[in-house]
């Protein structure tokens, strides 16, 4: 277990998007203040805080998880993808397009989050859908094209 | 340069969605637009009232990387409180200092290098407080109110403004009224819940006492006056900048500006940037919400269904500071109080009271979920009364189509519509009548009922109605206000490069796309050859007192202004090529990019005549001016200030939706189910059904919100309850409805230029009322407050059960 005194730096080293960082961080340095202040990724967005609103969702070892319930140290020697990443991949380009064509953007706050479970989660069925995008809050559009874009996806997937 | 299309009508795509999807957009608390910013946290108040005994900074100011801790008087001496928009003496300042109102109000700033840092020093600041009685009461207090449990010394009660009108006869009509039906609403505090809290960099200069502030504000501008007058300055030393992107406001971030005041004293007194960004806890305390309202309905009818009089005792819970704009929730919809019914006999009494909840200010729909909910409720309560369908109540009431234009009994001018039609396509396309037969079966627990409601949605709002608070007498002494206007700059470069520059400063609605279309159409090029600008300024944007984002004013008045601009522009080409070809102007148009005259295509494009413009000046003919570079306000004459016998045109246009909802309500557990959502809109000519369809999606999500699960609930000592998204409950996929059906009815309105009406609000006017009719439906009970949260609907059928008990 990782033991560090309070106001003392550690040090951290983790893959963010596929470059290495090393940095000297506080113990308490919230996962997405560090993205976002230390490394200037500000694609991830800060809702609440508190767990509830998905808009600071990026992927931890590849698996969607908010950044704002992790600590920056506690991804020590782990690859994080943020949606500056995301926007690299191959699938991203038919996301994008669906959200947009959908209308499933609106102030775009929340879209980031959204995008990196909708990039992870392949093989959901229509009901899984609901279930995910229902760990994000958007107040703009009523999720009507947000869910359309992705049953869109998963339409092309299957062949339809 | 060239185009086939025309783009405006057409569901384009969206320009901003690029940069968004990447996560490129740029939010306030993205931006560093100075070097050297430094950042702030505020200390709020625990109580709702208290006084400030003492307040303890040392240790603060001790701490390891502080660079400065002010107090609300520090603060304060500052500045002259913000202008208020009634005659009674409220001191609203950004900050408390002497007493607290409201729990979350601001009481100490610290600047630290980092806000982890600030929050520390926080928990370092000692205050004292001696608490005093909360007064929560919206309805005055017919008595004297105990001193100490005044907001504000010398306002009697707590009432920060009253009015009444009558127009027509009403009181003569209701003692003649052959059946006269009275009731009481309630319609809760709410708020918008953004997904992007508040955020503000404030920048002072000393040498030259400017303020640049920059925060996610989206007008209406009339405060900029207001933000200068607080800091003690003349107008054009404060600069407002909002970036490009706002992570939605629905309203509520017009409210930051007291917050862009504050930080901008703090910038002052601490003599660098600072950087403040609200986090979600200091959101749902402190920033804004709706009012909450009472309403006091009496309506008189015949025995036919005909509605003969309207009596509305409206009780506007402002909060503790009547902040400006209000009591503009009250005067919004003054115009449209009778909705899309012909009653010319109206009497209204409006009371603003202050009680201990923070200040309140623009949600989503602004007045229009507080009017018609009680009004659409009581349609169908005296439907029930009376014996008559709920929609033939309607039609029997409603606005004939040779009506229009219609001006109602307060004044508003109803410029088009046709009322029946969009009923009719909304009542077959939710199969309203095959409904109505099925809705008396049950199953098990589950109870079903249909709600009907008929929403007159105004949009660009007249910047006179809130001076409707004001007495004509005490208007006379003052400048008349009126007008929507909107502003826009279209412009080119050397090369034909073509930017436009709005004033609209948007928040997710896709006004870059929409401006594009309009423009591309107006100089008959392709939509990419033209640059959106969407940045405020106040420095460099051309700009007015109504610019900015809210009262779905982008189709009835920003629209008309970058046309505007654009066939300037147009116009301006077209008069340099007429005197380069020595032919006459009216014989030229612009097709594809190039200068036309009749069917033959020019040498002139409109690349070439820009050069000409940039390049070769000094060739000019006489009359024009260097530079393409054309500005357009925009503003409706009909939108006038109120008139001595008190009647408003409160907004430029008026559109109209039906929403008709069937659910099922649980008995046993109080659970709602939508099970079927129908909204048929008329507004106009759609500038872009996709973006359209977008708002009405969104609209019925934050209205159904508002019916079923959101409240700012406060307990009797002024304690928030529901402080975070774990209490107050936004709708997630989940909450909504699979079966949604819209379409349009488009009766396109002679006043907008480009024939469009606003559309963004009328769900959110409309969903709490029609739900709330269901819910009556199913239960054979009257619904009289929201929102309908299982617990209400689980004591509304007990409350009932022992109504029914005590009359057997």
């Amino acid at each position: 277990m990782l033991k560090v005194k309070h106001d003392e730096l550690a040090t951290l080293n983790m893959a963010v998007n596929g470059h290495y960082y090393r940095r000297a961080v506080e113990s308490r340095l919230l996962l997405v203040d560090f993205l976002r202040d230390e490394l200037g990724l500000t694609g991830t967005h800060v809702g609440c805080e508190q767990g509830i609103c998905g808009a600071c969702t990026v992927l931890i070892e590849g698996v969607p998880a908010r950044s704002c319930l992790h600590f920056a140290l506690s991804m020590k020697g782990k690859e994080i993808t943020t949606i500056e990443g995301l926007s690299e991949w191959p699938q991203f380009p038919a996301i994008a397009e669906a959200l947009s064509r959908r209308h499933g953007v609106q102030c775009g706050f929340c879209t980031p989050g959204i995008v990196a479970s909708m990039i992870t989660e392949e093989g959901v069925s229509e009901e899984e859908i609901d279930v995910l995008l229902a760990g994000h809050l958007c107040r703009c559009t009523g999720y009507v094209g947000i869910r359309q874009a992705w049953q869109d996806i998963l339409a092309k997937k299957e062949g339809k | 340069m060239t185009s086939e299309k025309t783009w405006i009508g057409r569901p384009v795509t969206r320009i901003e969605d690029g940069r968004l999807i990447r996560g490129e957009g740029r939010f306030m608390a993205d931006i560093n637009p100075v070097p050297g910013i430094r950042h702030a946290a505020i200390l709020r108040s625990p109580y709702a009232h208290a006084a400030i005994r003492s307040i303890n900074i040392q240790e603060a100011l001790l701490r390891n990387g502080v660079l400065g801790v002010f107090t609300g008087e520090m603060i304060n001496r500052e500045l002259n409180p913000f202008p208020v928009g009634v005659s009674a003496p409220v001191n609203y300042y950004p900050i408390a200092h002497s007493k607290v109102r409201y729990v979350g109000e601001p009481v100490a700033v610290v600047v630290a290098e980092n806000r982890y840092v600030a929050e520390d020093a926080l928990r370092d600041i000692v205050v004292h407080y001696d608490t005093l009685p909360s007064s929560m009461d919206i309805e005055p207090a017919k008595g004297q109110l105990d001193p100490s449990a005044l907001l504000h010394e010398d306002i009697l009660n707590n009432v920060a403004s009253s009015r009444r009108f009558e127009y027509g006869r009403c009181e003569k009509e209701l003692k003649q009224a052959e059946v006269v039906l009275t009731n009481r609403f309630r319609y809760p505090r709410n708020t918008a819940v953004p997904i992007e809290t508040y955020g503000v960099i404030a920048n002072y200069e000393s040498h030259s006492d400017y303020y640049t502030i920059w925060s996610n504000f989206h007008g209406p501008f009339t405060l900029h006056s207001v933000m200068a007058h607080a800091l003690k300055i003349d107008t054009h030393k404060l600069r407002l900048c909002s970036p490009s992107d706002i992570g939605g406001s629905f309203g509520v971030k017009s409210a930051v500006y007291p917050y862009a005041v504050l930080m901008g004293v703090v910038s002052k007194l601490v003599r660098c940037p600072v950087k403040w960004v609200e986090d979600r806890l200091e959101h749902m305390q402190g920033s804004s919400s709706a009012t909450q309202r009472i309403t006091d309905v009496t309506m008189g009818l015949s025995c036919g269904g005909k509605i003969t009089a309207l009596k509305l005792v409206q009780y506007d819970d402002v909060g503790a500071y009547i902040r400006a704009p209000e009591p503009a929730t009250l005067y919004r919809t003054h115009g449209n109080l009778t909705g899309a019914y012909d009653i010319r006999n109206v009497l209204v009494e409006n009371y603003a009271v202050m009680t201990n909840r923070v200040p309140t200010g623009l949600i989503r729909g602004f007045g229009g979920p507080q009017l018609y909910f009680p009004l659409e409720r009581m349609i169908d309560i005296a439907a029930r009364h009376l014996g008559i369908d709920p929609v033939d109540m309607r039609r029997r009431n409603f606005i004939r189509i040779d009506a229009f234009p219609y001006t109602t009994a307060s004044g508003a001018v109803y410029d088009s519509g046709n009322y029946q039609a969009v009923l009719e396509q909304a009542l077959e396309k939710s199969e309203y009548n095959h409904f109505r037969h099925q809705r008396s079966e049950t199953s098990g627990s589950l109870r079903y009922g249909l709600g009907v409601a008929a929403v007159v949605e105004p949009s660009g709002s007249n910047m006179g109605y809130v001076s409707l608070a004001f007495t004509p007498t005490e208007r006379m002494a003052q400048w008349p206000k009126s007008g929507a206007a909107a502003a826009a700059t279209v412009a080119i470069d050397p090369l034909g490069g073509i930017s436009v520059r709005l004033d609209s400063v948007p928040e997710g609605q896709g006004h870059e796309t929409v401006a594009r279309q309009i423009v591309a159409d107006a100089l008959t090029v392709p939509m990419d050859a033209v640059r959106v600008i969407v940045e405020m300024d106040t420095a460099t944007s051309a700009w007015t007192v109504s610019s900015g984002s809210y009262s779905s004013r982008f189709a009835s008045a920003g629209s008309g202004a970058i046309l505007g601009a654009a066939q300037k522009v147009r116009d301006k080409l077209l008069v340099l090529a007429a005197a380069k070809l020595g032919i006459d102007v009216s014989t030229l148009h612009l097709h594809q990019g190039w200068v036309w005259q009749d069917k033959q295509k020019t040498v002139w494009s409109l690349r070439r005549l820009a050069g000409s413009i940039h390049w070769n000046p000094a060739d000019m003919p006489k009359g024009i001016e260097a530079g393409i570079h054309e500005t357009c306000y925009f503003t409706l004459p009909q939108v006038s200030a109120p008139s001595v016998d008190d009647r408003i045109n409160s907004s430029a246009v008026y559109g109209f939706l039906i929403d008709i909802v069937k659910l099922a309500v649980d008995i046993e557990t109080g659970q709602i189910r939508i099970l079927d959502y129908t909204t048929v809109h008329d507004a106009g000519t759609l500038l872009n059904p996709l973006l359209a369809q977008g708002q009405i999606y969104g609209g019925i999500a934050f209205g159904i919100g508002s019916a079923l699960y959101e409240e700012l609930v406060y307990d009797n000592n002024g304690q928030l309850l529901t402080g975070s998204l774990m209490d107050y409950f936004v709708p997630t996929i989940s909450e909504m409805p699979k079966h949604l059906k819209l379409s349009h009815h488009s009766t396109p309105t002679e006043l907008t230029p480009l024939g469009a009406k606003g559309l963004g609000e009328g769900n959110v006017m409309a969903a709490p009322a029609a739900i709330a009719n269901a819910l009556s439906d199913a239960l054979g009970i009257e619904v009289l407050h929201l929102p309908l949260t299982p617990q209400t609907v689980f004591e509304l059928m007990h409350s009932h059960q022992r109504k029914e008990a005590t009359r057997t």
